[in-house]
């Protein structure tokens, strides 16, 4: 086995044990500080996928200021989960026939890594090979976010954009009366 | 949320903040020519902020970047990116087509890229900080 092998293997299994904790675990605080761990490990596996800019996002948006604003969210809710009393069969149903969709919806991808890949051989090829020449910056990935799909990451930009103002609408308080408000 | 802070906890602030602040404009600029870009770049420079709030409060974070003037941020961003969007349909192109920007087309793809990516940093700071900020209004 090769290195690179034994890291995914390594960091795979990590993962799935960090998901099992993360289902168990009843203490909220803990929770987001897992989630945080589980975004790590995510980005170590874009790494070693050499997807070193999808990476870079994770472990700056998932392990960094996700687990922030989870424990600002935990400060504001509280910290133990609660118990539902209800019978657990019916959400085992549902996620047992949703995850065998899944499952079945995976049997005819091409394997892993395969060259003929639809995804290797639509578009993928001539933004490699033409990008240098169109573009004229050496990060691909960035011509391909800013330029080619530069109407995708616009639309992008404003689904954060309209994240924050679902925020502001639900905790923001208009200016003028938040000092009548707190008294 | 504000922690009442330690003198170690400021001190190490003070190093480290003006690191992070430089990273995110790095990572921001850099973006063509290594890993990184505007979404990035803003989650990191709105790390350095929220670091900076938890350490030294909000009143004191706000003294410097008023929440006001985040709120037109968030907005302004957005409206970079679009506007040069609608900069090149003036200018006889299609929507969000650099190349009609300046004469060359590798030079033109530049500007765009430089300037929607500056908008994108913009945009994600701006909304990353908001959110804690508001977060941290909610909790008092």
């Amino acid at each position: 086995m090769d290195i690179e092998t034994i890291v995914n293997i390594s960091l795979l299994t990590l993962l799935a044990l960090t998901a099992i904790m993360l289902v168990r675990l009843q203490n909220l605080l803990a929770v987001a500080l897992l989630s945080g761990i589980y975004s790590l490990l995510s980005a170590g596996l874009f790494v070693s996928l050499d997807a070193v800019d999808v990476a870079f996002t994770e472990a700056a948006v998932g392990a960094g200021l996700t687990t922030v604003l989870l424990l600002g969210a935990i400060a504001v809710t509280g910290r133990e989960h609660s118990v539902s009393r209800h019978s657990n069969i019916l959400p085992l149903v549902v996620i047992s026939i949703t995850a065998a969709a899944l499952i079945y919806g995976t049997l005819d991808m091409p394997i892993f890594g395969d060259p003929t890949a639809p995804i290797h051989v639509h578009v993928a090829p001539r933004y490699l090979n033409q990008s240098g020449e169109e573009i004229g910056i050496p990060n691909v990935v960035t011509s391909v976010l800013a330029s080619y799909r530069g109407y995708d990451t616009l639309g992008e930009v404003t689904v954060v954009f309209t994240a924050a103002i679902g925020v502001l609408l639900l905790l923001g308080k208009p200016n003028k009366n938040r000092d009548s408000n707190k008294k | 949320m504000s922690i009442k802070s330690s003198l170690i906890l400021r001190e190490v602030c003070k190093v480290i903040i003006p690191a992070v602040v430089l990273f995110a404009l790095y990572v921001q600029f850099h973006g063509d020519y290594g890993p990184g870009g505007g979404f990035q770049a803003g989650v990191i420079f709105a790390a350095a902020v929220i670091l900076y709030t938890l350490v030294h409060g909000r009143d004191k974070a706000q003294r410097i970047l008023p929440a006001k003037i985040i709120r037109v941020f968030v907005a302004l961003g957005l409206l970079l990116y679009a506007g040069v969007g609608v900069a090149a349909m003036l200018m006889g192109g299609n929507f969000l087509d650099y190349n009609v920007l300046l004469h060359t087309n590798q030079h033109a793809q530049h500007l765009g890229i430089f300037l929607i990516e500056l908008g994108v940093g913009i945009t994600v700071a701006a909304v990353m900080i908001i959110i804690f900020y508001s977060l941290d209004e909610f909790t008092e």
